[in-house]
Order: structure tokens, then sequence, then C-alpha cells
């Protein structure tokens, strides 16, 4: 069956005064009918931005120089705008970080819901309406038809992300993207939501892309991962394998790096550095400085990608753990 | 590069650090702007001008020999009966229009200059009063401050004026009572964060005295806003005394300034004779202008939440 | 909330009854009305009786608790010149200021909110600087010497528009407004623009600023990502937003309209109780002045109460804070 979304090739820049910010810098990754992505990364490693590429919502000075986003066959880059508008909410919807600032403050949740509806369906106010009221009853918002009429600093920040989330599925869209929906949120409510999310995703068949800085989020949720840094993918596989035998350096210090690998009371490993100027990006590879394994031919040259069995794919010149692949 | 110059270009930078004096700094900063810059020339010059009225003149307005009633309402560029042209025209009663812009000018910028300096005398001792003295005084002083700033201050001159009559000495009066409590309000902030400052502390706790404190610690620090506040209060101030001129209840026929002059015009713009208002008009404009521009300009300098 | 409404309702009394003292006394104190008001022939014993009718020759504290009894009673004494109840004067040339202003209003929002709008969403267009600048020039250019060039330009030279006067008037309800006919918003045009200008930098100024910060918003990025149109994201989500503290300033600046049409009122001959101000000004018709002040203090202190109200019924989140406070 063909990919819900297929992206290859992606580069998103931003034309900056202090010069050419590479966010996006060749990303390829697809994901199949109801699969989860998880696409991790450190903030600015550019994912949020690959996020917002495949929603058409990148802005002056930001433009997709290069590549393709194939939606279910349709090519979305080099869409106008009224073409791209068509698409979001309908075949590709968005939910993101902070529900407190989501939700326009001063319109009620009823005037944002069906204003939702309306935008891709002709539909009478009353229809948008009920529709409305069912998805937040969907999302386990109780009493759906008196909170519809409610202003959303009258909600908490979870129901706020379900009423996020009941917007995002009122098309039942086939592909979901998550900008880290759970981090603003207490980590009981995180899982909450992880939870509904996956079952509703389950019953409607639709495919996430879930964009995080957590490996321990991913690891209950994903079925593939795909691991950004500075711009470009820079390990990919289905989730075991991956936080099992991590091929890539950045990938095994992003999980050293979590509380729960180490002994109780070892100190945590950190990744050395910090992420690079996507404005003045080194020759060679990205992670070079900042790699314990680097040698003369990291610094000189970038690698290309390296595929295994199984869908995995590793940019480095010296991947860990190839005998786990092998095998 | 070569070796010879190496040491030169070492040792070059701690002597700029050194010349880098804080008024250079602002000095850099404010010129950056060339907006600003060209501002900052309008009105010099246009300062030089009026001082220089006298001097540069073809006539003097006040001096009634020298004006004769044949020449009235020549339109720009005619020549007058003494001979000298008239570039700007002629008024209602033949006195030339540049000559008498020159002097209103002098007459706009001192009643702007005058009242601004006052206000902010008037009001930094206010703001300084009620900083200092707390409690219910602080109270009372900033409730008035609250009133009169919550009404136009159009409307406040007008009726001031109306108590106080007609003349420089009272128009100047009036702009003040306008004026003081911006200048109150924020002397007063300033003061009151800068008074619980370690340094004022210390300063008291050295036995320093409370008019030392004030003079050598906390005026000095509450300047920049201060001075923000004068060029856009003086830019208020003659609109103010111009507006105030040309509804005529500012000040009289003898003190012409740039309001008299163009409320003289007033009643012959009906008939087409548009320079005896509008040349007034645009001096006037180009003061304000210039003094708004520059005072914009230091307000993004003077303050240090901007700074980087 | 009943709490809210007394104690806003106290301090506008308190604002009111302070105002009556300091505006009494103020214009009081100086200059003379009997020498305005009395011809070169009179003599001595005459004068004395002008006095004596005028209530002139009692002491000031003995004025003032009269005016203060009368005040109550809303008599604020009569003008000198016309002879008549100096409230009524005022109370009759009212409608034609608040006409102007509610015009420089309206224009002030038509003018401003879309340039404004469009130089927050479009900052480095030409046309943004062009609006930015503009602006500025609003801010410096005296009230009055924008009217001439109005006159000079729009009545003289192009002759599009009448300069000075009020166009016919019609009673609705017995409110006498000129705004019912072409002829009535031809005279309203000129002068109300003049009036409008400061407001129109304003709104432009607030619009913009407004607009820039709400266009960064996550709320207006989620709500392209729902698939809105720009049309609707603007006219709605932005809009609603940036109206609020523009509603609040503005309103706030009615106020202010009112005091600059003295200016506007003189320069266009409108017919309004700003004209008569400054009539009586000139003329030292002291109880006209004192009930046009006592007059307008009472407009702002409504204006503020209702301002308040409005903010609340737009901005939904301070009416959950009044009600749980």
């Amino acid at each position: 069956m063909a990919p819900v979304l297929e992206v290859s090739g992606l580069k998103t820049h931003f034309f900056t005064r202090a010069g050419t910010v590479k966010s996006v810098d060749g990303v390829d990754f697809h994901v199949d009918r109801g699969e989860v992505l998880g696409l991790v990364g450190e903030s600015g490693s550019g994912k949020s931005v690959t996020g917002f590429s495949i929603m058409g919502l990148i802005d002056p000075p930001g433009k997709i120089v290069e590549g393709s986003i194939r939606l279910n066959g349709k090519e979305l880059v080099g869409l106008d705008e009224e073409g791209f508008r068509k698409v979001r909410g309908r075949e590709v919807a968005m939910i993101f970080q902070d529900p407190m600032m989501t939700l326009n403050p001063v319109l009620r949740v009823d005037t944002q819901m069906i204003e939702a509806v309306t935008a891709h369906d002709r539909v009478s106010h009353k229809a948008a309406r009920e529709r409305a009221r069912d998805a937040l009853a969907k999302v386990g918002i109780p009493s759906p038809e008196e909170r519809l009429n409610a202003y959303p600093h009258q909600f908490s920040g979870g129901m706020r992300q379900r009423v996020a989330i009941a917007i995002a599925l009122l098309h039942r869209p086939p592909l979901i993207i998550c900008d880290e929906p759970t981090t603003a949120l207490d980590v009981t409510i995180q899982s909450q939501i992880l939870a509904e999310m996956q079952s509703l995703c389950a019953e409607t068949g639709t495919a996430l892309v879930w964009i995080t800085h957590d490996l321990g989020v991913v690891a209950g949720l994903a079925d593939r991962i795909a691991v950004m840094y500075a711009g470009r993918i820079v390990e990919t596989g289905a989730v075991d394998p991956v936080l099992d035998a991590p091929l890539h350096p950045y990938t095994s210090g992003l999980l050293g790096s979590l509380p729960a690998e180490g002994e109780p009371g070892a100190p945590l490993r950190q990744i050395r550095g910090s992420t690079p100027s996507l404005a003045r990006l080194p020759q060679g590879c990205a992670f070079a400085p900042r790699c314990d394994f680097a040698q003369a031919d990291c610094l000189a040259q970038a690698p290309a990608v390296t595929a295994f069995p199984g869908e995995r794919g590793v940019r480095c010149h010296h991947p860990l753990n190839l005998a786990g692949v092998a095998a | 590069m070569s070796e010879a110059t190496l040491p030169t270009a070492a040792s070059a930078p701690p002597v700029e650090a050194k010349e880098e004096t804080p008024f250079r700094r602002f000095a850099r900063s404010f010129f950056e702007d060339r907006l600003a810059t060209f501002g900052l020339c309008l009105f010099a010059l246009i300062v030089l001008l009026a001082l220089a009225a006298p001097l540069i003149a073809p006539q003097n307005p006040y001096d009634l020999a020298s004006v004769d009633v044949m020449d009235s309402r020549l339109p720009p560029g005619d020549v007058a009966g003494e001979g000298f042209t008239m570039w700007l025209g002629s008024d209602g009663v033949g006195r030339d229009l540049l000559s008498g812009i020159l002097y209103g000018l002098r007459i706009s910028l001192m009643v702007g200059a005058f009242s601004g300096i006052l206000a902010a005398g008037v009001g930094m001792a206010i703001g300084l009063i009620a900083a200092y003295a707390g409690g219910r005084t602080e109270n009372i002083i900033m409730r008035i401050v609250d009133l009169q700033l919550s009404l136009p201050s159009v409307l406040v001159a007008l009726i001031l004026v109306a108590g106080l009559g007609k003349g420089v000495d009272k128009i100047i009066i009036a702009l003040v009572m306008v004026q003081w409590a911006y200048y109150a309000r924020t002397v007063r902030g300033s003061a009151l964060v800068e008074r619980r400052k370690e340094y004022v502390e210390a300063a008291q706790s050295l036995g320093l005295s409370h008019a030392r404190t004030v003079f050598r610690h906390i005026l000095p620090n509450c300047l920049a806003p201060v001075i923000v506040i004068v060029t856009v209060q003086t830019a208020h101030a003659i609109s103010l005394e111009a507006t105030l001129s040309f509804l005529g209840v500012g000040l009289p026929q003898t003190e012409p300034s740039l309001g008299v002059l163009i409320a003289n015009g007033f009643q012959y713009m009906l008939s087409g004779k548009y320079w005896i208002s509008v040349f007034p008009g645009i001096a006037l404009l180009l003061t304000i202008v210039s003094i708004n521009l520059v005072g914009d300009r230091l307000r993004d300098v003077l303050n240090p939440r901007l700074e980087k | 909330m009943l709490a809210f409404v007394l104690r806003r309702l106290a301090q506008a009394l308190f604002v009111i009854a302070a105002m009556l003292v300091i505006v009494f006394f103020g214009v009081n104190v100086v200059g003379d009305p009997v020498y305005m008001l009395i011809s070169p022939e009179m003599d001595q014993q005459q004068i004395a009786e002008t006095a004596r009718a005028l209530g002139l020759d009692r002491p000031i504290w003995e004025q003032f608790l009269i005016f203060l009894k009368n005040a109550v009673q809303g008599d604020l004494g009569r003008s000198f010149v016309h002879g008549e109840s100096a409230i009524k004067l005022i109370l009759h040339r009212m409608p034609a200021t608040l006409e102007l202003a509610f015009v420089a209003l309206f224009m002030a929002i038509v003018i401003g909110l879309p340039l404004g709008l469009y130089a927050g969403l479009k900052p480095e267009s030409r046309i943004s600087r062009l609006i930015m600048a503009i602006s500025i020039l609003g801010f410096s250019l005296p009230t009055f010497w924008v009217g001439l060039m109005l006159i000079l330009t729009f009545a003289v030279s192009l002759g599009w528009l009448p300069a000075t006067g009020r166009g016919p008037t019609v009673s609705i309800l017995g409110i006498d407004t000129s705004l019912l006919s072409l002829k009535g918003w031809q005279h309203v045009a000129l002068p109300a623009l003049n009036l409008a200008l400061l407001k129109i930098s304003l709104v432009i100024r607030l619009a913009r600023a407004g607009a820039r910060e709400a266009a960064l918003m996550d709320y207006v990025k989620f709500a392209r990502a729902k698939g809105l149109s720009q049309s609707r994201i603007i006219g709605v989500h932005i809009l609603k937003n940036i109206m609020i503290p523009i509603v609040t300033v503005l309103g706030l600046e009615f106020g202010s309209l009112v005091a600059f049409s003295v200016v506007t009122e003189t320069i266009f001959a409108w017919p309004g109780m700003g004209r008569l101000l400054l009539e009586a000004i000139t003329r030292l018709d002291r109880p006209v002045i004192v009930a046009y002040v006592m007059v307008v203090v009472v407009l702002f202190v409504t204006i503020n109460l209702l301002v308040d109200l409005i903010y609340s019924a737009l901005d939904p989140r301070v009416r959950l804070t009044e009600a749980t406070s």
C-alpha cells in the first residue's frame, strides 16, 4: 500500500540577515497508513520546521527550497495558499505544543470548532455544531454541549489539548502532525492523552508524525523512529531495534542521557557541546565536533545514508552496534 | 598582514576604548539614525535662524516705520515698496512674511523652551518630594498628577488662560501647569527605583545628607527619561502655544508668535491668499517635526532596556 | 461585581466634586467679569447694580455656596452674555459636538484600522513604511494647522466640500442630526477628518502593534492549520484580539476628541459647545466656562465607566476575574 506521507529531499531554509539558516537540509522519510512515526531531536534540530513544512506553514523569511512532500500521492510543494488551505485540516491536521496558546482566547470553543468544520464542508451551522459536540465527547470532555459555549480560559491545560485534538479529528484526516503535544502538560495528564491518542488513531486509522525530544514518549507510542540532527535525519528504523542498538553515536548519546537508562545514583551521561548554529554548519558530519568516535574522515566529508534491512538507515561513517544489524 | 604592522594594530583597540566615553557612545548611536541626524541639524538651523533674526531679516516687523500698508497681501516674490523682495509675500498689514516668521520663531521657541525647562524643574522637584516624603504627601501629589494627566492638555490650558488672560508670562505659566505632571510622574517612578538600590542606602549609611543623596545620586539617574520628556514636551508646548494663539486666547498681537501669524492669515485664506497662513505654518511644522525626530531617537538611545 | 460598580461610582462622584471646587475658584480668582459687561458710559452706581444683579458683589465663598446649592439642582448659573441658563446653553450645543466627535471616532477606526492592520501584517513592505511615516507625521502636526490645510485643499482649491458651518439638521427622537442628508455629510466631512487625524495615527499604531503581536501567536498558526481562509483569520481571529486595546484606548480618547473639538469647531465654524466655550473664554463668561467643564467632566467619568463595561464584554477573561473576585 502507498504511504500516506512521503517526504524526499526536503530542504527548508530561512534567509535571515545573519545568513541562510538551513533548518531542514535534505530530509527523507515516509509514514504508512495508521502508522506512528516518532520524529526525535533536540530543539533546533529542524523537527518542528519539518512538521510546519508539511502543513505549508513556513512563512518568510523561510522557504521550502527543494524536495517533495507527497500526501496520499499528491504533491504539496509548490501549492498556492488556497491549495494548501484545502489540504490543511482535511487531509493533514496538526496539534501544537502549548495548549494554552493554540486556542484563540477571545473566541468561544464552538466558534473555533464550527469554523474548522465549515472551512472544508458546506454544512449548516447546526450540523457543524453537532459534529463539534460529538468530537468533544469523543476526546473525553464531559458535558460537551455546555462546554461548547465556554471560552478557552475556562478549560484546564489538559482539557484544552483535548479540544485541540478534537479539532484535529473533525475531518478524520489520514495524517496528524503532533508537535510535542504533551510536553507542556503534567505527567499524569500526559500519559492519559498519549493513551487516548493511541486508541483514537487506531480506531480511525489515522497516521501520526509525533515530534518530540523525549525518547521515553516515543518508546511507548511510535512504530518507527527518525532521529534528526542539524536539519538531517541521522538514523531511522523500527522503534525497538533503534532504541536497543542505536547505530548513530548521537542516538546513543540521547539514550545515554535518559535517567532511566543509567544505574540509580550513577551520573547521567551527556552529549558534550551544544547544537551547532544552522547558519554555519561545519564541513563534514555536523555531529563530528561533539562525537566521541569522530575520525579524520568525519571532519572532511559529510556521510551519506547507509541502508540496512528492515527499513533501517544511518548517516554515519562509523556506525555503532553493527553486529546487531547484521544479525 | 605583515609583521611590522602587527604591533600597531594590536595596540590600537585599547586607545579607542579609552576614548569611548559614555557621551561618545551616546552620540555615536544617536547619529546612526539618519532621520534623527537630519532632525537635529534642522532644529539647529531653525534655532540659528531665530537667534540671528535681527541680522538677517529684511525688515523689522516691530518697526512700524518700515512697514507700508501699500505692501499688504503681496504674493510671494513681489517687491516691496522699500525695494527688497518679499520671498514669502506679505501679511494683511504689509509686513514681510519671511521677517515675520523669523521673529515669530524667536517667540515660539522662547515660550517652548522656557515652559519646558520651568515645567521640568517644577515637576522634578514635586516628583522627588513625592518619592522622598512617601505616605500621605506622596498619595495626594500622585492623585493630583493622575487627575491632571487624565484631562486633555488643550482643555486644561484653555481653562487656565481663561483665568490668567493673555501675555507671554501667562502663557508660560499655563504651559508649565499643563506639563509639570509628566515630569513629576516620571521622576517619582525613577526615584523610587533608584531609592531602593543599594548605593543610596550606602550613601545614607555614610551619613550623607538627604539633599546630597538626591542631587548626587538620585537625580543623575533620573536624567535619561527627563531628557526625553523635555524634547517631547517642548515640541508639545510650542504646538499648544500656537494652538492657543491661533484661537485668540494665547499671545497678543504685540507678541506675534507663529500661531498669531497663522491666525492673522486665516481670514485671507478663503479668498485664496494662502501664503499668509501657510508659510508660518510650515515653519511651525518643521520646528515641531525636527524636535520630535530628535526626541524619538533619544528615547531609543537612552532607553536602557533596549540597549544591547 | 456590585461592590466594584459602587466603588467606581463613588470615585466618579469624588472627581466631579473636586472639579467643581477647582474650576469655580480657578476661574473666579482671576479677572473681573463685571468690566467685560459694562459699557464705558456706565457710572459707578450702574456698575454696582449690574454686579449685584449677577451676584458678583458677595464674598467669593458665599458665591461658591450659592453656586454649589444651585449646582446640585442642576443649575450652574446664567450666562453673563446670553442671559440664559449656562447649562442649557451647553446642552443645546452638545449634540453638534457629539455628532462631530462620533463621526471622527468612526473615521479613526474605518481609516486607521485597515492601515494599521496592513502595516502590522506586512511590516517590510514599502506601503507599510509610508503608512507609519504618515502616522508619525499625524502625531506631530498641530490640529489647527491641519484644519487650515484641509480647508485650503478641499474647500478653496478643489472646491469639493464646504469649509464652514453645519449642514441642514433633522430631528430624530428629539436629537438634531445632520447625518441624514448628503449635504450634512459634506459639511461634517472636513471637520471630522481634522478632529480624527490624531486618533487615526493612534489607531494605526495600536493596530499595527497588535497585529504584529497576534500574527506570531500560536492560535493564528493553529487557525491556519485548521484550513481557515486568510480573510477569516485576519477578520475574526486577529481583529477580535486587537480590538480590545483599541476600543479601550479610543473610548478613553473620546473625551479628548470632545476637548479638541474646541479647535476644530472654531476653524470650521461648527456650532458646537467647543466654540461656545471659546466665546465664553474670550468674553470671560464664567458660568458658561464652569458649565462646560462640568459637562465635560461628567462626560469623561461616564465614558470611563462605559469603557470598563465594553472592555469586559469584549474580553472574556476579564469577566471571569471579576466574577471570581
